[in-house]
């Protein structure tokens, strides 16, 4: 409906540099802080009683100590990520373990994942957008460790969609064979989260 | 009034402007005007998009500071000098002029009565928009359930909606405490400095079963709150937290 309105007078702020032209996403704009968004309290999980599970769908599943999920090889990213209200942080560096070495060897039939974390926030995801590259369990930014308020010590980093899928305190994935809304959801936000698609809430 | 969920397809509206009120030297409230404004439940927001002659858009996110209401709803706007939409809303946009907007918005950081009390809600600068929603349907529907409002402003002249809170609190059950964390006049007998767990403590009051907070501002204000109210005792579920106003480029 309201497709060919102009507001009277407004010009907006150019994308005045080419180099980052294509890298914004549609109704997107770009700071340079890091904004907290999370819909509860921080919390807490000491190191010593931390772990990482994959479960469900899967033969066999797992389970990592924080001290055996370290030892794993991981690797740092550069990436753009794209929070759903509306600000975009370009090439931020994360340090992670690929969920293709957490999958490494997994069987399943499942083709979702609902992830898990410490104050109950879930998220779910196409088991295909956690493979091939696109997705690590991130504890380090920017050189450091994790701040607890941007997800640490662990969290999901999956920069293709929307960043309320990068859930933070990520304790785990759960593979299932068919697709169950989590939080943010169940509470009318999209499915999938394509920031490309501006797949920000239900029907978009 | 309000939906509980969000319907199919989130689609965008013209709404129109139909007054302005300034609120402090920073912040605006615009009252819009919409046939198909659905209502919302108090805590929600909605996304305002303006375009320009060449298509070029941006979008921004705003609390809804009135009580539910269909056809009809309040946004508090907070002017940030750089911005690139705030600056717009407040200035450039003249009564009678429409903008797109959808909504609304979030179904966590919501209160209606059904989910209970006592109510604890606390607010840093225009992160009180929120909350003010919940204040004005609370007094709508005659609700007694015991509210206190912690509301964190730099200065006297920086409290938002400051002649309606003193009004509101006359009521029944609600208990307004504000801090004035920058400068204060010379015969304020408040708080002077930043919310602490002293301060939440004597607003929490005493721990009854089913409290409840909610909690909007800066992320520093926010992150600080929510960890001294689960140190109070706070059950983490029944905190919820809404981090609120400019990012650096943001507005």
């Amino acid at each position: 409906m309201a497709g060919n309105f102009i507001s009277r007078g407004f010009r907006g702020r150019r994308r005045e540099d080419p180099t980052v032209a294509g890298r914004v996403p549609p109704g997107q704009y770009l700071t340079p802080d890091f904004p907290v968004l999370s819909a509860g309290p921080t919390p807490r999980t000491p190191l010593a009683q931390w772990d990482f599970t994959v479960r469900g769908a899967v033969q066999p599943s797992r389970r990592w100590t924080w001290d055996e999920f370290r030892a794993l090889p991981s690797e740092t990213v550069t990436v753009d990520i794209h929070c759903v209200t509306k600000w975009s942080k370009l090439d931020t560096v994360w340090e992670g373990v690929a969920i293709d070495t957490l999958l490494d060897g997994v069987e399943t039939d499942g083709a979702y994942v609902t992830a898990f974390c410490d104050g109950g926030y879930t998220t779910n995801l196409p088991l295909a957008d956690l493979r091939g590259g696109k997705a690590w369990v991130a504890f380090a930014y920017g050189g450091a460790p994790l701040a607890p308020e941007h997800g640490g010590p662990a969290r999901l980093l999956v920069p293709h969609l929307y960043f309320w899928k990068s859930a933070k305190w990520v304790r785990g994935i759960e593979i299932t064979p068919r697709d169950r809304p989590g939080f943010w959801e169940s509470l009318g936000y999209h499915d999938y989260g394509d920031p490309w698609r501006e797949q920000r809430y239900q029907g978009d | 009034m309000a939906r509980t969920a969000i319907p199919g397809r989130l689609g965008w509206q013209l709404a129109r402007l139909v007054g302005k009120h300034t609120e402090t030297p920073r912040a605006v409230s615009l009252r819009l005007e919409s046939e198909d404004w659905p209502g919302h439940l108090p805590g929600q927001h909605v996304d305002v998009r303006l375009t320009a002659e060449d298509g070029y858009q941006a979008q921004r996110s705003y609390s809804i500071a009135s009580a539910p209401a269909a056809g009809s709803l309040d946004l508090t706007v907070e002017e940030i000098s750089d911005g690139e939409v705030s600056p717009y809303l407040t200035e450039e946009l003249r009564s009678g002029e429409r903008l797109e907007l959808r909504g609304p918005i979030g179904g966590y950081f919501t209160w209606t009565e059904a989910d209970g009390g006592p109510l604890l809600l606390v607010g840093g600068g225009s992160g009180v928009a929120p909350l003010m929603s919940m204040l004005r349907y609370r007094t709508a529907i005659d609700s007694d359930v015991p509210t206190t409002l912690l509301y964190s402003s730099r200065s006297w002249d920086e409290i938002i909606y400051r002649e309606e809170l003193d009004r509101l609190s006359a009521g029944p059950a609600l208990r307004v405490i504000h801090t004035l964390t920058r400068s204060h006049p010379d015969d304020w007998d408040g708080y002077t400095r930043r919310i602490d767990a002293t301060m939440l403590e004597d607003a929490a009051g005493e721990p009854e079963p089913g409290r409840l907070a909610y909690v909007c501002g800066p992320t520093q204000l926010v992150e600080n709150v929510a960890n001294n109210l689960v140190r109070l005792g706070y059950p983490t579920g029944r905190v919820k937290t809404e981090r609120f106003g400019p990012t650096g480029a943001g507005g």
